[in-house]
């Protein structure tokens, strides 16, 4: 292959030394615990608060919390888009944030639109 | 390799003047990441779908932990905990690839190698534990969900009694001899085994009599005694309403029709008739509304396509890995950009666990 030398190699700037490494491991493991707990904490509501109890709205919320903390460690961390430049952080989370905020908005309020129409 | 013209074109300090990524990033992981955000925006679309139409449903929907709450192996109710089991997996898998990556950022080949085995090994298993999901979920309960007498529709919860044995009352063109009694051990493939065929004549309409004196005919035109054992604790949860039985409250069993109601009565009346769902398919299911069944099978069924997408691709990059691919190229980038894949999987699962079990 033809030697270029006006292409940046960027996929080698990820090179890290023993040292990092040993950091980098330690934060995967809290990380990889604290998704544990949550993912148990949610079971244990789960079965334990019924649908239709006084507590279960708090509960659904707790639920969606949850999971958009779970997320977020996902994203950020494993995917490590938080150590990305800003501008590529933002150009992956803004749009699909945006969008996606307008479209359970508009799906949920249409579904329960739909409601008395359908009974 | 042009690694060494990196330092000098960063000096400039310039983002978007050109010659340079913005990003700083290769072009392919740059597309890897465009790829994921417009597939969770297909995924997106489909968990609002079924939200929309959850909510047009008003309060009639299945509930995560009555419908998902059976284990392999064992009998009871265990609320959940099958798919905790696989969300668990799932993370761990994730974690896998991770520690993988990892290791190809300090060119540690063995590493690699054995965070991508090990990564495999754990899609492997969820892709598994959703076939037999998958499987229980269109086989369904022991009990099924019936029709009552007063024209409400209710699930059933409690210890089905075991089936001893069917006691030939009139042999048909296969059994033979009155009083002989039908095992698992003598019973016609095509009549599968006890449990099998009593449901197949239930939702035929071939089963008659009460709980204590059920008759059933086979395949074969056998009529034959049923020689079961009594139900424990049987419990019918209405989820549609009748002429006289409202719907039950999730948060209140006392709102069940219990054994001291009638239930055990009324569900035998309800099989004798006929009026009974085992499962699901793309027809019926004896969860809830057939829409439910439907956004069951296709969003899991395209997640758990997606996890097989990801075995296929890991499978490739690690015999590349064992090739010594990345080693000679200075870089395992491509396990980083197939990790993102698969962080992309769990990620969609996390959303998928709260939205279809849990809530």
């Amino acid at each position: 292959m033809e030697q270029r030398d006006d292409i940046i190699e960027y996929s080698l700037d990820n090179h890290h030394s023993e040292e990092e490494g040993k950091k980098i491991r330690k934060k995967i493991w809290k990380v990889t615990l604290i998704l544990s707990i949550v993912t148990l904490v949610e079971v244990f509501f789960g079965a334990m608060v019924k649908q239709g109890s006084s507590m279960w709205l708090t509960v659904k919320v707790l639920f969606i919390l949850l999971t958009i903390v779970k997320a977020a460690y996902i994203v950020m961390t494993f995917m490590h888009l938080g150590d990305e430049k800003k501008a590529l952080k933002w150009i992956v989370l803004l749009p699909y944030l945006i969008f996606m905020t307008y479209l359970i908005f508009i799906g949920l309020a249409e579904g329960a639109a739909l409601y008395p129409r359908m009974h | 390799m042009a690694g060494h013209a990196s330092k000098e074109m960063k000096a400039n300090k310039v983002d978007w003047g050109g010659k340079t990524s913005p990003f700083s990033v290769s072009y392919g992981k740059l597309m890897m990441w465009f790829f994921l955000v417009s597939d969770a925006l297909t995924f997106g679309g489909f968990l609002v779908a079924f939200g929309l139409t959850r909510y047009s449903y008003g309060g009639a929907w299945p509930i995560g932990e009555e419908t998902f709450d059976a284990l392999p192996f064992l009998t009871g109710s265990y609320p959940l905990a099958y798919v905790a089991l696989m969300t668990f997996i799932l993370i761990i898998s994730s974690v896998t690839i991770v520690l993988g990556v990892e290791a190809g950022h300090r060119m540690d080949r063995k590493g690699v190698t054995k965070w991508l085995l090990a990564t495999i090994v754990g899609g492997l298993v969820f892709v598994g534990s959703q076939a037999w999901e998958w499987s229980h979920f269109i086989h369904g309960t022991n009990f099924g969900r019936v029709e009552l007498s007063d024209g409400s529709v209710a699930t059933a919860k409690g210890e089905f009694g075991k089936i001893h044995d069917f006691e030939i009352v009139r042999p048909g063109s296969h059994y033979e001899g009155v009083g002989t009694k039908i095992t698992n051990d003598n019973i016609t493939a095509e009549d599968g085994d006890l449990m099998h065929a009593f449901q197949h004549a239930a939702a035929k309409r071939k089963l008659s009599g009460t709980a204590g004196a059920m008759m059933i005919t086979l395949h074969d035109g056998t009529v034959a005694k049923v020689n079961k054992e009594a139900d424990k604790d049987l419990q019918l949860i209405v989820k549609v309403p009748g002429n006289d039985y409202a719907v039950s409250s999730a948060a209140d069993e006392s709102t069940r029709i219990h054994e001291a109601d009638g239930s055990v009565d009324l569900y035998y009346e309800a099989l004798s008739k006929g009026n009974v769902v085992y499962g699901a398919n793309l027809h019926e299911n004896e969860y809830g509304p057939q829409t439910y069944g439907h956004f069951f099978f296709f969003v899991t069924g395209f997640h758990g396509f997606h996890v097989s997408i990801g075995i296929i691709l890991m499978i490739i990059v690690f015999i590349n890995v064992l090739k010594g691919t990345y080693e000679k190229r200075g870089h395992y980038e491509m396990v980083e950009k197939v990790g993102l894949y698969w962080h992309f999987v769990d990620l969609v699962w996390v959303f998928v666990f709260t939205f279809f079990y849990l809530i």
